[in-house]
């Protein structure tokens, strides 16, 4: 029996609440990775719960937290639509344009890919593996090449081949790398000099501790990030980060990763999310 | 959130040390910002307690042979800090070479933790020291693992074993297997294997580990994680121990800003020592680990030597010796050297996380908090340069509207801002040439460097360092 279902179990049955098991609370909330001060208001809250309603001032409380923009995808009303994936080293970041290609391609929308990592060893080879698989067109440039040309010739010919969608993949950087950074901010800048970047989406892995606070604080002064993909959801870890993240940030989460194939890929669901955090 | 950690440390201690003697409620006080810091760090609550625990009954000791609350407090930092690095280092070990060769390396560890570029490090590591490594490329499910391991190889000179090409095909057991037999037939001393990326959770693919394991026989099975790594480091560092069992630990993007709590939660969990560190993208950046700067890092304390090390790399000392010679013979400062030194900044991080790597560089920044310290400012004027062709930046005098428009265009920004630049520029370079003679060393100063300074009025007099230990100069100050 999960934390969760137990403290809900306590306080209805004797309505008494033992020190044990409020160490129990703390080290679950602890556990999820939601962090220490967001843990330590939410024990606040919980200990002025009244019993009848335990379970849902408790869901409350964590729904509370969450982001208020909304989660939907946006899109240019205008004409195409230019999504770019951004994010730390290793978070997931081509998968996730792999299988938002390919979300998209299924709901019938006409997608190019752009291979904007031009730096690591393979990553042009990885997407365009990603491509023939999931029967999407990639368009690269040089390796070692300006990622902000490879970007600006993609929006190009993605604008000509009359495709809806273009999801441009970002070689991964450390968002406390100010150089990389600004070679992100020049990317994004180039497109834009021929369509707006409608959306902007940050991976967080789940398993990221506290530092996912900063990496979000960054990649969203820089290139205003515009909703989160929260990947590798299918481990061990919770995510409680996202949490954290929407709550300071006010960042919505708008799509998680549950797996390494195209499929596993959903549209947040907040209470799936919430009791996950307590599972 | 992350600034304030040394800077409540230190007044955690500056408590203690303003009273005559340290009561029993002052000690409970000093250990709650103690847990508050680690949790903070991302060290699993279990070990926070035991961490706790331990230090409490260490300094109770301690304290009962000392006098005056200020080396009491002084007593107190010293038991936390000698119980981190003895958690994080107590059993700090080097790779053990087998008495027949090859050496069987085997990394294990989450998806996207940094395996394939850590064999990358690892082998020319051990390369630079006369070994021969071959590299196996037995991550034969990520899509192009074993390209991305071929063109690491390559750029290291290092040979690659890579019989499959892998994308979900292939058999990574037999792979390793023929790794391993084919550099005894051949004499390498070392073998390096990479794997797929695996979750504790999935029990298939920890069998598949430990089948590898099985049939290459590793003298080291190093589990790699990412430093950024959360509270789940506990639960999945516990799986790959019993699903295939590690002898070391290796961190990695440690370049990043994360404290790195995980190292100790891991450590002291699966008492396994963590015996090296991956701080770059680059193959070279690559260290053994330093038990002491982990300790001060996952305290909030400041990391002065990391922050050494990275000036030190990012200013290429070949570049700052022609800059030096260029400016004593009277040659001309380019927009070329003006980027170069631009770019070994930004290399080392922003201006408040370099203030952050410095003991109380978190109560400065605070104390600094409406000195604008224009980062964007850098990035634009890099981006404006990085558009100019060679020639440009040589002789900035070609600009006319045209060039100028162009770049422009290529740094997303406005003419105007281009214009602003070279002017700016100009007269930065007529200054030079002014104090040339002045023997003003060559530097950013006169530079034109855009609102970069502090406003010095903030700015508390420095005073003068008493010990060369950061973090017990950071107690020192706060006094
Ligand atoms: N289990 C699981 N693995 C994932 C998920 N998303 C990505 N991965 C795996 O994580 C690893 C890294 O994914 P990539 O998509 O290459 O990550 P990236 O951010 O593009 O990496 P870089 O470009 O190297 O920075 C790969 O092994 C992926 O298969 C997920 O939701 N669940
Ligand atoms: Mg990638």
């Amino acid at each position: 029996m999960g934390i969760f279902s137990k403290f809900i179990a306590k306080i209805k049955g004797e309505n008494a609440f033992a020190p044990s098991d409020w160490q129990d609370l703390e080290r679950e909330l602890l556990a999820s990775d939601i962090g220490p001060t967001l843990t330590q208001s939410l024990l606040d809250s919980a200990h002025k719960v009244k019993s009848e309603n335990a379970q849902e001032a408790l869901k409350a409380t964590l729904t509370s937290y969450l982001s208020t923009q909304s989660r939907a995808p946006i899109t240019n009303p205008e004409g195409m639509t230019v999504v770019m994936v951004v994010g730390v080293n290793g978070t997931g970041k081509t998968t996730s344009v792999a299988k938002l290609a390919s979300n998209i391609k299924s709901s019938g929308s006409a997608v190019v890919v752009a291979a904007g990592d031009t730096f690591r060893a393979a990553a042009v080879e990885q997407l365009q593996t990603w491509g023939s698989r999931i029967d999407v067109e990639v368009v690269s440039g040089k390796p070692n090449g300006d990622p902000a040309s490879v970007a600006f010739d993609a929006v190009k010919r993605a604008a000509q081949s009359q495709a809806q969608y273009l999801i441009i993949d970002t070689a991964g950087r450390l968002h406390n790398k100010s150089d990389l950074m600004a070679e992100l901010e020049k990317v994004k800048r180039v497109v834009e000099k021929v369509a707006p970047v409608s959306e902007v989406l940050l991976t967080i892995d789940a398993t990221t501790g506290q530092n996912g606070m900063a990496q979000a604080k960054l990649f969203a002064e820089s290139v205003s990030v515009t909703g989160i993909i929260l990947t590798k959801l299918d481990g061990s870890a919770r995510g409680g980060i996202a949490l954290a993240i929407e709550s300071e940030l006010n960042i919505p989460i708008k799509w998680v990763g549950t797996g390494e194939s195209e499929a596993d890929f959903a549209v947040f669901n907040a209470s799936e999310y919430i009791e996950g955090l307590l599972a | 959130m992350f600034d304030s950690l040394s800077a409540r440390f230190s007044s955690a201690f500056s408590s203690l040390r303003s009273r005559g003697k340290i009561s029993a409620a002052d000690l409970d006080a000093t250990y709650a910002e103690i847990r508050q810091a680690l949790l903070e760090s991302d060290v699993a609550l279990e070990v926070v307690e035991t961490f706790i625990a331990q230090v409490t009954e260490k300094s109770t000791q301690v304290l009962s042979t000392i006098q005056s609350g200020s080396n009491q407090a002084s007593a107190i930092f010293d038991v936390v800090n000698s119980s981190l690095v003895e958690i994080l280092g107590g059993s700090a070990r080097r790779v053990r070479f087998s008495k027949n060769p090859p050496t069987v390396i085997m990394l294990a560890g989450l998806q996207g933790a940094g395996k394939t570029t850590l064999a990358g490090k690892l082998a020319k590591f051990y390369a630079d020291q006369g070994n021969t490594p071959l590299l196996v490329a037995a991550d034969l499910q990520r899509p192009n693992a074993v390209t991305q391991l071929q063109v690491v190889g390559e750029s290291i000179n290092i040979p690659v074993f890579a019989p499959e090409a892998g994308n979900g095909i292939g058999n990574p057991v037999k792979t390793a297997k023929a790794g391993v037999e084919f550099a005894k037939a051949k004499q390498y001393n070392m073998v390096i294997v990479d794997t797929a990326g695996r979750l504790g959770i999935d029990a298939e693919l920890m069998k598949e580990a430990s089948d590898i394991r099985d049939a290459v026989k590793p003298d080291e099975i190093l589990f790699v994680v990412d430093a950024m790594i959360g509270q789940d480091a506990v639960r999945t560092s516990q799986a790959f121990l019993n699903g295939v069992g590690f002898d070391g630990v290796v961190l990695t993007k440690l370049d990043g800003d994360a404290r790195g709590g995980a190292a100790l939660s891991i450590a002291s969990l699966t008492k396994r020592p963590i015996m090296f560190a991956s701080t770059g993208e680059k193959l070279s950046d690559f260290d053994i680990f330093y038990p002491e700067r982990m300790a001060s890092r996952i305290l909030g304390m400041g990391d002065v030597a990391t922050l050494a090390e990275q000036a030190k790399k990012a200013f290429d000392s070949d570049k700052s010796a022609k800059l030096e010679a260029k400016f004593a013979s009277g040659e001309d400062f380019t927009l070329e050297d003006f980027l170069d030194q631009l770019s070994a900044m930004s290399k080392m991080g922003s201006m408040s996380k370099l203030m952050g790597m410095l003991p109380g560089g978190g109560q400065m920044k605070q104390l600094t908090k409406g000195a604008n310290f224009d980062e964007s400012e850098i990035v634009r004027t890099k981006a404006i340069i990085q558009s100019m062709t060679p020639r440009e930046r040589q002789e900035p005098k070609v600009l006319n509207g045209s060039r100028r428009a162009r770049i422009a265009l290529g740094a997303g920004l406005k003419v105007s801002d281009v214009n602003n630049l070279v002017d700016r520029f100009s007269a930065a370079q007529k200054m030079m040439r002014q104090i040339r003679n002045g023997g003003v060393p060559a530097g950013m100063a006169g530079m034109g460097m855009p609102a970069m300074a502090p406003k010095p009025a903030n700015i508390p007099p420095k005073k003068k360092s008493k010990s060369g230990n950061p973090a017990k100069r950071a107690l020192e100050e706060s006094q």
